[in-house]
């Protein structure tokens, strides 16, 4: 194809993401758009994989036969959504074992959030109503996201995070109405979650390399700030109405622009662990190899017995 | 109590779906495949949710303020009354699937005959479980069949899961006197009756599966009076953590 000729394509899928068209997988797209999108795509596919290991770290202990049943599920769900995402992903020409390696070598990255430990009941509650709260506001604005297939995924999505950021506030709803040993245990894991939570719409906008290109293209459809701000100024009041303190004391309404001020993000901290020196990326890395590394004999039987199938005898 | 006999019925069937359930649910995250990994969280998932229903019956029988929870999460060791096979440890996944296997041709052919248990109640749960279960089987046989008959290694692994459980197969088949006693009453299962037909099968899915049948004769037993393996007991810490640590709460 001549250098024209791409020019040619490229203005008819300037206007087509213009119209706001859907991009289809077998749709001609700029090579760039398609390695942004496999990138970002990816990347959210390895945060539900990652991010099924600090809540597993509870199923074994959950307090109660429903509690254990809905967080079993929970998980589970997350493992849906990577599969998902990981088949949507591979409609841009990737398979999934090639981003299994991306993620296990350290290319690819996912949710810093989850290279937090989970380390009392509380942060059960604290991770449905925080977490999964973030990744709503984030995925709802993705659901009108340009490229066909993950916009689907998002909306699919979504649903089902909304089911698990209403289970994990009623974990902690039913904390705050316990005993105070309870009541601490719940405003504990707030205090340890709330500024990884805002962390988790990354960057500011200045400091934020790829939003530019991606609001162009509709694979983000708000600034990082936006949605950082809707996401402060939704769950203040949910923490006020069950007795929970934001542990950030520059918080604060501001009348005249309808929002909440807040405190400065210690983005020192942020670059660490997004750079892999969290409390937990070394562990969570290791754990996921080892899944991976001591699942490949079953892959291969797998394999091996599905060729033996065909072979007509 | 009254229906002692009953409450230690239920709770035999009970244990078992507890203590694999909570086996099964380590694996969450941690499977070969993301595929294999939600296969066995949805068997982890059917499992606690017939153990549910069971504690809750034994709840009622029990009386009082007695809940789900308080059976299944605040009893001692001893007083577990699951076969040694489910407590076993996740191994690699040639034990988990060889365990799950084994349990399930049991499983099945045990919710057959407590469909037409007298005790309504156990009766309506067997119906409900064993649709879940006939699948648990078909998966688990399907698995013993792909690694038997997978790779070299697939079936050694496989092999050697298969010559270890083996050992705690009988005890699916011992009838304590509790069992003995509902049998009697047309409550319980005569599990006697399903013996052989319970070797049958799991013999003609290891011979597909090329693999060898065990010959041993060498049993092990204890877990449906109370005797566990060492497992259990690590297993119960983990499992009763919360309701130790911070008893009488609500969560």
């Amino acid at each position: 194809m001549s250098e024209e000729q791409i020019k040619e394509l490229e203005i008819q899928f300037e206007a087509r993401i213009a119209r706001d068209e859907k991009i289809e997988p077998k749709d001609w797209m700029p090579e760039k758009y398609r390695q942004t999108h496999i990138r970002q795509m990816s990347q959210h596919a390895h945060s539900e994989i990652i991010g099924m290991l600090p809540e597993g770290n509870w199923i074994t202990r959950a307090p109660t036969l429903r509690r254990k049943v809905a967080l079993l599920a929970k998980v589970q769900d997350e493992a849906g959504h990577g599969l998902y995402l990981y088949s949507a992903t591979e409609t841009l020409g990737i398979t999934r074992d090639e981003l299994l390696e991306q993620l296990h070598t350290g290319k690819a990255k996912y949710s810093s959030i989850f290279n937090y430990p989970a380390i009392s009941w509380a942060d059960m509650g604290t991770i449905g109503w925080l977490v999964d709260g973030a990744a709503i506001i984030n995925q709802v604005a993705l659901c009108g996201a340009s490229y066909g297939p993950y916009a689907r995924a998002m909306v699919r999505i979504c649903k089902e995070e909304s089911f698990h950021q209403r289970q994990g506030y009623e974990i902690l709803v039913t904390l705050m109405k316990g005993t105070q040993e309870q009541k601490d245990m719940a405003q504990d894991a707030l205090n340890r979650f709330w500024w990884p939570s805002l962390m988790m719409f990354g960057p500011t906008d200045a400091e934020s390399p790829h939003t530019a290109q991606s609001m162009k293209w509709k694979l983000k459809r708000k600034t990082n700030d936006d949605l950082r701000q809707q996401f402060i100024d939704q769950t203040v009041p949910q923490a006020e109405l069950i007795g929970l303190t934001i542990p950030d004391s520059d918080l604060k309404w501001n009348k005249e622009m309808g929002h909440y001020d807040f405190g400065e993000i210690d983005w020192d901290e942020f670059w660490q662990v997004v750079k892999g020196h969290g409390p937990c990326n070394k562990e969570r890395m290791k754990v996921r190899i080892a899944a991976h590394e001591n699942g490949q004999w079953v892959r291969d039987a797998a394999m091996a017995y599905a060729e033996k199938q065909q072979i007509p005898a | 109590m009254k229906n002692n006999n009953l409450y230690k019925y239920i709770l035999s069937i009970a244990d078992n779906t507890l203590i694999l359930g909570q086996r099964l649910g380590e694996l969450c995250g941690h499977g070969p495949s993301l595929e294999t990994d939600i296969a066995c969280t949805n068997i982890s998932l059917d499992m606690l949710g017939q153990a549910r229903n069971y504690y809750q019956y034994a709840a009622k029988v029990k009386g009082g303020n007695t809940t789900e929870d308080d059976i299944a999460f605040l009893r001692k060791e001893h007083e577990y009354l699951n076969v040694l096979l489910v407590e076993q440890p996740n191994t690699d996944f040639g034990y988990i699937m060889a365990r799950q296997f084994l349990f399930d041709v049991y499983h099945l052919l045990f919710l057959q005959e407590l469909q037409k248990s007298k005790d309504q109640t156990l009766s309506a749960i067997s119906n409900k479980a064993i649709k879940e279960v006939s699948y648990h089987y078909r998966f688990s046989s399907d698995w013993i069949k792909r690694l038997g008959d997978g790779t070299k290694e697939s079936h050694q692994r496989t092999q050697n899961a298969v010559d270890d459980l083996w050992t705690y197969t009988d005890e699916l088949f011992h009838q304590t006197e509790t069992d003995k006693a509902m049998i009697n009453d047309g409550i319980g299962v005569d599990t006697l009756k399903f013996k052989s037909e319970y070797y049958e099968r799991a013999n003609k899915v290891l011979e597909e599966a090329t693999l060898e049948i065990p010959e041993s004769r060498y049993f092990q037993k204890g877990g449906k009076q109370g005797m566990h393996t060492e497992h259990l007991g690590h297993l119960l810490s983990d499992l009763q953590y919360i309701q130790r640590a911070y008893p009488n709460m609500k969560w």
